[in-house]
């Protein structure tokens, strides 16, 4: 019953993040800048926690989730441009398309550990991007023009779903499963946990909601490049996850939102945006090394169970 | 005394390129027996563990557990057939706390599947409700269930080691094996010990396989043991028997010079 209730509790919340919003927007107090930055941020949001799910949880350092990023933008705009089909379906497609992708370079490389499953997953993830440059069909270098179909409504639901789905799956035996791996690998084998399995069932559901959020991400802008998916951005995402904390969900939600703004705002300062950038990021590290939260979460300031040691966000 | 054994060990061997670490290693356990697995520092006893729960496969020999072949078997695989074990050097899941270190142990035993969890269908509920009751169960019997909310990392050693055996138990072993238990305690905690591993042997009706150096625990609790000395068997049998065998004083205290010649 407790847990039933924890779940409206977070659908309250969040129906009442979305109306204030909303509401902002329609009055027009929010101009279509920071309509697009919102937009930003819960892709960058979506991104966070999907590859938090990979790093922080499972603790399998994948440095390439751009790969998945370029998949499912480039998956969706197909859908919607060259084959004419609604929205939410290419972003279902991009999401389907970008999880096989994962399946398929997490098999092998997920065998790997600590700086070689780095250097694998950067490296599959850079063969995707050569992989859409050298494709004529979707534009090559050129890149593909894509109409602009997404809102703050659609990103809004995408960023919900990937927070619940992720949420739940790491609140539960699964999740565990995956946390005991980060923790000791020899002894979840030794517990009768396959270890290979849940690697790779954390690294597909990560790439997932990765190419969901590349499906929004495409039809954010007018045009996708494959220039845009470098291993670049697999930083950003990866920055986001490690400022927020390691293993801490709502760490990794609130640097995404931070950092979202930061660079937004910078782009006011083109010649010193980088610097300003990378300062905070190295001041921040300096004086929390271990995230924003660290291994905590934004629900342990409310409820008495600080102890509860297991991570990942409420329980719904 | 039954004629399958619950464990049969059949000239088991591993090299590792030039170096034997365990050869011709056989060993027989019956349902219900309580062995001992002595030897000097190096002489293969976490290898032949090692080999027993699939760390590693064995490059000589078979291992039949419960009639079944397990050699090469992948370690979870071993785990869900029944053998489960402790590790040398503790092995907890350290940011976690003491009661997910259980539930982790009791997953392979659990049912729900994944899209129910994510979903969160009725059976996640019934399941998850299951591990937790299951796990504090298994923590009130080594009375760590006050400290079930505390991280696994900051308990004291003693309790430590006891969670170790605990979760070892929640996987729902037959044969559990133990990599010295008693390593880095004190008498007083020793005895506890040796009490707690009778107790969970009637209790749940185990076989258990020991590694020690702690002789007194050894001849304690153990009904036979086996001495490896550089990777071979030499000697097998109660504690009477191998506390005056020759082979096994020489390979503790090396051989008299002088006797040899004589």
């Amino acid at each position: 019953m407790k847990m039933i209730n924890r779940f409206w509790k977070f659908m309250l919340l969040a129906i009442i993040i979305y109306t204030i919003i909303q509401l902002l927007i329609t009055t027009e107090v929010f101009n279509l800048f920071y309509t697009n930055t919102l937009i930003t941020i819960a892709i960058n949001i979506i991104l966070a926690v999907s590859l938090h799910l990979v790093i922080g949880i499972t603790g399998q350092f994948s440095i390439g989730h751009a790969g998945f990023l370029a998949v499912g933008a480039y998956i969706s705009a197909i859908v919607t441009m060259k084959l004419a089909l609604p929205f939410p379906l290419a972003l279902f497609a991009a999401g389907v398309i970008a999880a096989v992708a994962g399946l398929i370079v997490g098999i092998p490389t997920l065998r790997l550990r600590g700086d070689y499953l780095a250097i694998a997953t950067l490296g599959f993830a850079e063969i995707i991007r050569i992989i859409f440059l050298n494709i004529d069909y979707v534009g090559g270098a050129a890149g593909m023009v894509v109409s602009r179909t997404t809102n703050w409504t659609i990103s809004y639901i995408c960023l919900l779903i990937t927070l619940i789905v992720i949420i739940n799956f790491t609140n539960s035996r699964h999740g565990r499963a995956c946390v005991a791996i980060r923790e000791n690998e020899i002894a979840a084998d030794a517990m009768g946990i396959n270890t290979t399995y849940y690697k790779v069932v954390a690294f597909v559901i990560g790439s997932f909601f990765a190419g969901i959020a590349g499906g929004l991400y495409a039809h954010n802008f007018y045009i996708i490049q494959p220039a845009s998916f470098g291993f670049l951005k697999s930083f950003d995402i990866l920055i986001f996850v490690v400022l927020g904390g390691l293993g801490s969900l709502s760490g990794a939600v609130l640097s995404a939102i931070l950092l979202t703004i930061v660079s937004t705002f910078l782009q006011d300062y083109a010649e010193t945006r980088m610097i300003i950038y990378s300062l905070i990021l190295i001041l921040v590290m300096l004086y929390r090394p271990q995230g924003l939260m660290g291994t905590r979460e934004i629900t342990d300031f409310f409820t008495s169970r600080k102890k509860n040691a297991l991570k990942g966000g409420e329980n719904l | 005394m039954s004629t399958n054994p619950l464990l049969h060990i059949q000239n088991v061997g591993i090299r590792f390129g030039g170096l034997r670490a365990v050869a011709n290693f056989t060993l027989k356990l019956n349902q219900g027996e309580l062995i001992g697995l002595i030897g000097p520092n190096g002489a293969g006893k976490t290898t032949v563990f090692n080999l027993l729960t699939g760390v590693y496969a064995p490059t000589e020999g078979e291992i039949f557990f419960n009639g079944e072949r397990i050699n090469g078997l992948p370690p979870y695989k071993v785990t869900r057939k029944g053998i489960s074990r402790t590790f040398q050097n503790i092995r907890l899941f350290n940011e976690l706390s003491v009661l997910d270190n259980v539930k982790i142990a009791y997953h392979s035993l659990a049912k729900h599947s994944i899209f129910s969890s994510i979903f969160r269908f009725p059976k996640h509920f019934s399941g998850e409700k299951e591990m937790e009751e299951k796990s504090i169960e298994f923590l009130k019997i080594f009375h760590l269930d006050h400290v079930k909310e505390e991280k696994a990392k900051n308990l004291p050693y003693g309790q430590q080691r006891r969670l170790e055996i605990a979760r070892a138990l929640a996987a729902g072993p037959k044969l559990l094996l133990l990599d010295e238990p008693a390593a880095g305690m004190n008498p007083q905690e020793t005895k506890e010990l040796m009490e707690l591993i009778s107790f969970i042997r009637n209790e749940f009706n185990l076989t258990i396989l020991l590694i020690e150096h702690d002789m007194k625990l050894v001849m304690g609790v153990c009904e036979k043991i086996s001495v490896l000395d550089h990777g071979q068997l030499i000697a097998h049998g109660t504690p009477e028997e191998i506390r005056k065998h020759p082979k096994v004083i020489e390979a503790y205290l090396g051989e008299e010079v002088g006797e040899e010649h004589a």
